[in-house]
């Protein structure tokens, strides 16, 4: 344990985003090893208080990633988590939370090199930005 | 009927094949599916995207291809090819040739060491040689089975009995050199042929410079240049110097709609085609200049013209109608494109890259089939169907679907497959099936109030974790927490021996949960899930940790690292399954009536189609006769009277004992959800009023002939529609004899603001009208007034013969539409004078006319807005019903029991609404063959103390799944009905709501599980 290494949590819908996880294994596709993937069926399932949980939880950062608009496979799920997330972020500023710590992204099941670049970019942007102490239970 | 077999031979496992496989497997048969590669999936795996949406191909096809390979019912003969049919329908003796795969399939594992070391190199066909493969290999990443098979031709082994390289390597001891070629018998009571069809090789065309220019692509390369998994992965460069293009030039119909070679037919996917990769190009390189060379744009599917549209105004692409000469490569090292415009102008223009937009073409296996099986071609070597049975071979019993008789994209694919399975189904012993039944001898032990004894499997997966991460280790780790009582390494977790290890484990230890670390959930949890349940435990008590594909594989370089991102997984895992609770799915008893809403060609052919497998069926018409627009059609291309087919039609459905037609109906409410549809209306000339139970819908609600006074429709008997125009060419008096000109005026009402959609029938039926006007009056001028000429497919030769009998064609833009003026005013029956601009002499032609004939769009019905409210389906901006989506589900509503066919869906002819009716019908009896279906247990629940019937969760739910009970004023979920998404809990502002199996608590604990602040003190 030599250098901090950040511990980041991917919420992601299983159609979508989940399958691009996979597939950037499957075409071994490299990325920082930082993110605990966590599966749910949509990304509708996202309650802006799950993402707040993960903070207090201790994760650096949270990355959210559903279907691209238009494809979800509930209809209209990842609508409404974008929606969220719009009045989420803001909020997440005004407490103190810097804006780079929360990510959303679109990856779709065919996407697995997207999948690797989203995850080292939210790996990169965190560790820049330093442990989370902001809403860590006891810290 | 004893005697007739349930179980089907299909050939072909393409997108066709495997929708067909799934139709019949819902409904209880069995299937066979018989592919000659290695893989099922078929042409769909090649493509990046799909039009007009832009879908992920493989995304969208993956899950199909898992269920077929799931199903207990469908059987995948991988390698092989069928042989030999003797027998009689509901009874064909089939042979079948598998061949030898050397790769013991229930061995190998698919981890892909032996491929890494096989020496020998070949050309990798599903990359269309754009990159290399070895002798032994996975024909792409995804395909399924997943097993790797030895090209016998390639290997040195087999062909020089030297190497045995994978035998080495293969840890799973699955390599067999001494495979055989085997012969299987199989009894079917029907075959669907769903062969598919090849790209067009335009080897041949040497202008084009093809293969000697690196920088000349087929579109099919192209599209794997584009996609993300392709050989360049995603990045489209050129093959001469490694550099991005800037400018690149689509060259249309390169072996379709010429009659050179053979090839008087459009291949109807192609146009759609090149403005989907002109689209997708454009997002990949941002200032990239894309033209198009087009004879005629023919988007004529369903959105494909708004698509068209975008292309050309928001991507910039550019369009150009020209005949393209030649390529030639200048020293610079640019491709130089020599092409007429429609003037017979000759013009250059210099590219980085052309893409060669090839046509589809029959299968040369076609022809060894045809002598097989006995049956016809036609004349360019795809399966032959009838007019008015669209899906039917020259044999009995043996159907086909798909682009084999004809080419087609996905959705038409998919509506055929479904279609030829309505008409399979009649030479199957069909029986309604029950639940799925448990077994009984495994009582279901009940866990709730037990305290959680967690079992965890760490899988080796052969080196494939085990090479990268510690499996000791995160075994180990798993031992030290809480609940865990029991914790192991495994070889091969899915391996049967090690499924049978579970189960005694779950017995010994007694446990109530199963973590297994290992691979993705989204192929394995199935397995394991069926695992568990043999032991006596709930199949939800089950959680995976994917530690290979979103671990070990994607860290291979840092060992440490990809061990503690393991343990974490798996520790998630554990503090996931303490919180899972058994779940039950319930039953939803089905009610085997069915209602077709519209007495049309599309409702009777689903009722009939329906009836005929043994359903009662409610058919309902708001007018006082059947037949709908049928009626007003009164010739075809060929000798096939379409009047005489109307009235046999109507009789075999009238007279229907399981039919029962309600004319002059008006419904007034549906409500209910799948299986159980109560609806009332008011039918008949005493507007009785009635209430029908039943289980499926289908709407058929047709389309209407767009009302306009354009053109000066109405203002002069000598201007008329191509409906009315041939009504009168039907008429005995016609006065043909004294039409000296004719002049038909396309697309009226169609593609333009408000109707931005190709009404899709118009330019074959003026082309119908016609040539039929030709055979009355041969010496009458015609004058055609287009846009784009869209007789696609085989409709091309009828445009072909129009154009050769002398006909006039002037083509038209939306600003400069013809203009026309009635010659004498104060008569009803004025001849008009029509000014048409004509772009080829570059002036006005003026044209008196005897008869003008407007081709009038199509439209959809005001009452679809109504209907769709009753039924809770979505209509798109043309009021025309949507699908649930529109490449794979293309006869189904997203809310389940609900289905639409023919004109409801979008314009199109005849045969094809026919295919789309049996689709639907197909479609239905997947549900109306069961006695009951169960609903997923992952759903949502309601704590109802919480609820304060605020109702916003009604307003998000996509599937009007949860509603506030008026009276108790708390949500209720209809559990029947609800998908388990979860858009509704999280935003339930009361917390009222939960996901079951994603409960709040799950997912917080499973956050809580790590211990991050340590974390965090180390970095300290």
């Amino acid at each position: 344990m030599s250098e901090w290494q950040p511990k980041i949590l991917a919420i992601l819908c299983n159609w979508c985003s989940y399958a691009g996880a996979d597939l950037a294994g499957v075409s071994r596709m490299q990325y920082p090893p930082n993110v605990r993937v966590v599966r749910i069926p949509c990304s509708g399932r996202v309650d802006p208080l799950m993402i707040l949980k993960g903070l207090q939880s201790g994760f650096d950062g949270v990355l959210v990633s559903g279907c691209h608009p238009g494809d979800c496979h509930y209809i209209s799920g990842n609508f409404v988590a974008r929606r969220r997330f719009a009045v989420l972020k803001p909020l997440l500023e005004f407490v103190g939370v810097e804006p780079d710590r929360v990510q959303f992204s679109w990856i779709s099941a065919g996407e697995g090199e997207r999948f690797a670049q989203v995850v080292t970019k939210v790996t990169e942007d965190i560790r820049k930005i330093g442990p989370a102490k902001r809403l860590v239970k006891g810290a | 009927m004893g005697s007739k077999r349930n179980s089907v031979l299909i050939v072909g496992a393409g997108i066709a094949g495997i929708q067909a496989a799934l139709d019949l497997a819902e409904m209880g048969v069995e299937v066979h599916l018989v592919e000659d590669t290695p893989t099922i999936g078929g042409r769909m795996p090649q493509l990046d995207k799909t039009f007009p949406t832009n879908d992920c191909s493989m995304c969208i096809l993956s899950p199909k291809m898992s269920e077929c390979a799931r199903h207990p019912g469908i059987q995948i003969h991988i390698l092989s090819n069928l042989k030999n049919v003797s027998g009689k329908p509901g009874r064909f003796k089939c042979t079948i040739l598998e061949r030898a795969k050397y790769v013991d399939p229930v061995k190998c594992v698919a981890c892909g060491l032996c491929e890494d070391k096989c020496p020998v190199k070949i050309e990798d066909t599903f990359d269309v040689g754009l990159r290399t493969r070895k002798a032994i290999s996975r024909y792409f990443l995804q395909s399924i089975p997943a097993e790797y098979t030895i090209d016998k031709d390639k290997c040195l082994y087999l062909t020089k009995g030297v190497c045995r390289i994978c035998e080495k390597t293969c840890e799973a001891g699955a390599i067999n050199y001494e495979d055989k070629d085997r012969e299987v018998e199989l009894e079917v009571g029907a075959i669907i042929l769903a062969a598919g069809i090849d790209p067009f090789d335009p080897i041949g065309f040497g202008h084009f410079g093809y293969h000697r220019y690196p920088d000349v692509v087929t579109s099919l390369e192209f599209e794997r240049m584009l996609s993300a998994s392709g050989p360049m992965g995603g990045h489209v460069v050129r093959a001469s110097n490694g550099k991005e293009p800037k400018k690149l030039a689509f060259i249309q119909c390169v072996g379709s709609r010429d009659e050179g070679i053979d090839r008087n037919y459009c291949s109807s996917a192609c146009c759609m085609f090149a403005i989907k990769q002109s689209i997708i190009a454009k997002e990949h390189i941002k200032d990239l200049d894309s033209s198009i060379f087009y004879m005629d744009i023919r988007a004529f599917g369903k959105d494909f013209d708004k698509y068209y549209e975008k292309a050309e105004k928001q991507y910039g692409v550019k369009f150009k109608r020209s005949k393209v000469a030649d390529i030639i490569e200048t020293p610079e090292g640019k491709l130089r494109l020599r092409y007429t415009l429609e003037k017979g102008t000759t013009q250059y223009e210099e590219f980085d890259m052309v893409v060669l937009s090839i046509g589809l073409q029959a299968r040369e296996a076609n022809q060894r089939l045809s002598e097989d099986l006995d049956i016809r071609l036609n004349e360019f070597g795809f399966c032959r169907s009838e007019r008015f049975s669209p899906l039917m071979t020259s044999r009995e019993g043996v159907f086909v679907c798909g682009a084999m008789n004809g080419p087609k994209d996905i959705p038409e694919s998919v509506v055929s497959a479904s279609g030829a399975v309505a008409n399979a189904v009649r030479f199957l012993d069909l029986e309604r099936q029950g639940l799925p039944t448990a077994d009984e001898s495994i009582p279901e032990k009940n866990v709730i109030g037990q305290r959680p004894r967690i079992g965890v499997f760490v899988c080796h997966c052969g080196i494939n974790i085990a090479g990268v991460v510690d499996v000791k280790d995160v075994a180990e780790y798993a031992g030290t927490l809480e609940n865990v009582e029991h914790t192991e390494d495994v070889m091969y977790a899915c391996s049967t021996d090690c499924l049978d290890t579970i189960k005694k484990r779950i017995e010994e230890h007694d446990l109530n949960r199963v973590v297994v670390a290992a691979c993705t959930p989204r192929t394995h949890e199935p397995l394991f899930r069926e695992t568990i349940n043999e032991a006596g435990l709930n199949p939800y008590l089950f959680e995976m940790a994917n530690i290979r594909d979103q671990c070990s594989w994607a860290h291979m370089d840092q060992p440490e690292l990809a061990t503690i991102k393991s343990k974490d997984l798996v520790e998630m895992g554990v503090a996931k399954s303490r919180g899972l609770q058994p779940l039950e799915r319930l039953p939803i008893e089905i009610d085997p009536k069915a209602l077709v809403i519209g007495g049309g060609l599309s409702g009777m052919t689903s009722a009939l189609s329906l009836a005929d497998a043994g359903h009662q069926v409610y058919l309902i018409e708001k007018e006082d006769e059947l037949g709908g627009n049928l009626r007003n059609i009164f010739f075809n291309f060929d000798d096939k009277d379409p009047q005489v087919f109307l009235g046999d039609l109507i009789k075999k459905v009238s007279r229907h004992k399981m039919i029962e037609v309600l004319k002059g109906a008006e419904i007034e409410d549906i409500s209910g959800y799948i299986g159980n549809y109560k609806t009332s209306l008011k039918a008949g000339s005493g507007k009785e009023g009635r209430l029908l139970d039943h289980g499926v819908v289908i709407v058929a609600t047709g389309g209407e002939e767009h009302k306009t006074e354009e053109y000066l429709l109405g203002k002069s008997s000598r201007i008329v529609t191509q409906v009315e125009f041939e009504r009168m060419l039907h008429e005995k008096d016609f006065p043909a004899g004294k039409l000296k000109n004719v002049v038909m005026i396309q697309c009226v009402g169609s593609r333009e603001e408000g109707r931005m959609y190709c009404s899709r029938i118009c330019c074959s039926k003026a082309v119908k009208n016609a040539l039929e006007l030709k055979k009355v009056k041969s010496k009458t001028n015609v004058y055609f007034a287009y846009r784009d000429i869209r007789t696609y497919g085989f409709s091309e030769k009828y445009y072909t013969e129009l154009r050769d009998e002398g006909t006039v064609f002037l083509r038209y833009t939306p600003d400069s539409k013809p203009v026309v003026e009635l010659i004498d005013e104060d008569v009803t029956d004025s001849r008009a004078r029509v000014t048409v601009f004509d772009p080829i002499m570059d002036r006005d032609v003026v044209i008196d006319a005897d008869l003008v004939v407007l081709a009038t769009a199509i439209d959809a019905p005001e009452k679809n807005e109504e209907l769709a409210k009753k039924l809770k389906v979505p209509l798109n901006a043309d009021g025309m019903f949507l699908e649930a989506h529109v490449k794979l589900r293309p006869v189904d509503f997203a809310t389940e029991g609900v289905f639409l066919c023919g004109l409801a869906h979008s314009p199109k002819d005849m045969d094809e609404s026919q295919a789309q009716a049996k689709a639907a019908a197909s479609r239905a009896l997947t549900f109306l063959n069961r006695k009951a279906v169960l609903a997923e247990g992952t759903i949502c629940q309601v704590m109802t103390d919480r609820c304060s019937g605020c109702s916003y969760c009604e307003s998000i739910c996509a599937y009007s799944a949860i509603e506030v009970d008026p009276e108790k004023l708390v949500a209720v979920v209809n559990e029947a009905l609800c998908k388990g998404c979860g858009a509704c809990v999280a935003s339930c502002r009361c917390g009222a709501l939960d996901l079951r199996g994603f409960t709040n608590q799950q997912m917080y604990s499973v956050f809580d599980s790590l211990d991050l602040v340590i974390t965090e003190k180390v970095g300290d």
